[in-house]
């Protein structure tokens, strides 16, 4: 068997690298293992404004994700770059199974965390990457001088419009509500861009289109009310981002850990149904999903994972 | 990894003989600057049996969107000038894009 960690930490967003990082100080041997890129969510946000200290010049969620990836691998934690496709989350020694190789621990955080919500509407997902898109900073010039949606009316989807203004002629909120969800001081600065539109209580109910996203059509959802909207004809495409929140990442876990809605609930701890395990970030049962409060479900959660390995010395 | 761009695409890629393959990435796109390490590994691997390109379609939209480009990061197959395969966003992850080239060189 190969060598048994004390701590496993799934998924290298700011909840596992910030569990990473508490348990490399506490000097427990730790394992990060990651699928993709760091950062999860906040790798494709360009502006983080509300976590406390980040406001250097220019900061974005890449250059905060690359400072906390090296303070982790500063105090020790080890990094993996695998595919976990099965786990078994129960006993004394937990085994992940992943594409290039097992894994063991003593003790797991699950900081996994949620990917982005689809937009719900019919043909959507033929045109995720022809027209659709979740990630404005990979797609955003693509439409610089077209039309573009987006829909959603929390924080994500205000800053993400404003950012698309800058590339886009013009740009249209589509927002299920007749008022935004964002922060007031968000709303504040939308409202004056002179280039955001907004289209109040609409969903989008199709999309369509020859091989790129050409049409859609949106309907109102207090009269029911269907119109189609089709792209300009100079332009010949539009764009359409989604920001309407998250699903969490949890499908790996199912029959083992507890979950409501596909979310973990957790103790104030971050203690699951099982000994040893715990969840950290987007992917528990948590009124707020921000980068603050991800970092400190990550730091518990290291914390309650030295005190179980301490607690199981023989 | 031969760098491409909108005047050299046509002859190194759509004229090229056999397969060529295309990591399309744009300035900013935090996932193609993830995955483009992947790639030029790939290229050590496996480029005696297949061209390696790459297209920075920031500095060329127009040729990305007529090439049904809209969103990255793509690693595509090319052969006779048609893409013939592609894998997009999500599913371009290394294991898939590896998985792709080793379909096509077989």
């Amino acid at each position: 068997m190969s060598k048994i960690y004390d701590v496993i930490v799934l998924g290298a967003g700011p909840a596992g690298l910030t569990a990473g990082l508490y348990a490399g100080r506490a000097r427990l041997s730790t394992l990060i293992i990651e699928k993709g890129q760091d950062g999860g969510q906040i790798a494709i946000t360009n502006e983080i404004e509300n976590y406390p200290g980040a406001q250097l010049e220019g900061e974005s969620g890449p250059s905060l994700i690359a400072r906390m990836t090296k303070q982790a691998e500063k105090f020790g934690a080890e990094r993996a770059r695998d595919s976990i496709k099965s786990v078994e989350l129960t006993g004394d020694v937990k085994k992940l199974v992943g594409t290039k190789g097992e894994y063991y621990a003593k003790t797991v955080i699950l900081a996994t965390g949620a990917f982005p919500r689809p937009i719900g509407c019919k043909n959507e997902g033929k045109f995720v990457g022809k027209g659709i898109s979740f990630c404005a900073t990979c797609d955003a010039a693509f439409f610089e001088g077209m039309e573009v949606y987006v829909v959603g009316g929390g924080d994500a989807a205000v800053e993400e419009a404003m950012y698309l203004t800058k590339f886009a002629r013009k740009v249209t909120i589509i927002h299920r509500r007749n008022e935004l969800r964002a922060a007031k001081s968000i709303q504040e600065k939308a409202f004056k861009n002179e280039k955001l539109h907004f289209m109040w209580d609409t969903v989008v109910d199709e999309v369509d289109g020859d091989e790129i996203l050409t049409k859609m059509v949106v309907k109102n959802v207090k009269t029911g009310e269907l119109t189609t909207i089709e792209a300009d004809e100079d332009d010949g495409m539009f764009g359409l981002f989604g920001f309407i929140g998250l699903l969490p990442n949890t499908a790996l876990y199912e029959g083992q850990v507890n979950m409501e809605n596909g979310y973990i609930p957790t103790d104030d701890n971050m203690h699951t149904n099982l000994d040893g395990v715990y969840a950290a970030g987007d992917l528990r049962v948590k009124s707020l999903r921000q980068v603050v409060t991800a970092a400190a479900d990550g730091a518990i959660a290291a914390m309650q994972a030295e005190k179980y390995i301490a607690d199981h010395k023989e | 990894m031969l760098e491409v761009d909108k005047n050299t695409f046509e002859a190194e890629v759509l004229q090229a003989p056999g397969k060529v393959l295309v990591d399309f990435y744009g300035d900013g796109c935090v996932p193609c600057a993830a995955l483009m390490p992947y790639v030029h590994g790939y290229a050590e691997t496996y480029g005696d049996k297949l061209k390696f390109c790459a297209l920075n379609t920031t500095k060329a939209r127009r040729l990305a969107i007529s090439q049904k480009v809209l969103g990255l990061p793509v690693i595509a197959i090319y052969e006779n000038g048609e893409m013939i395969d592609s894998l997009v966003k999500d599913d371009a992850t290394p294991e898939n894009v590896e998985n792709m080239i080793k379909k096509h060189i077989g």
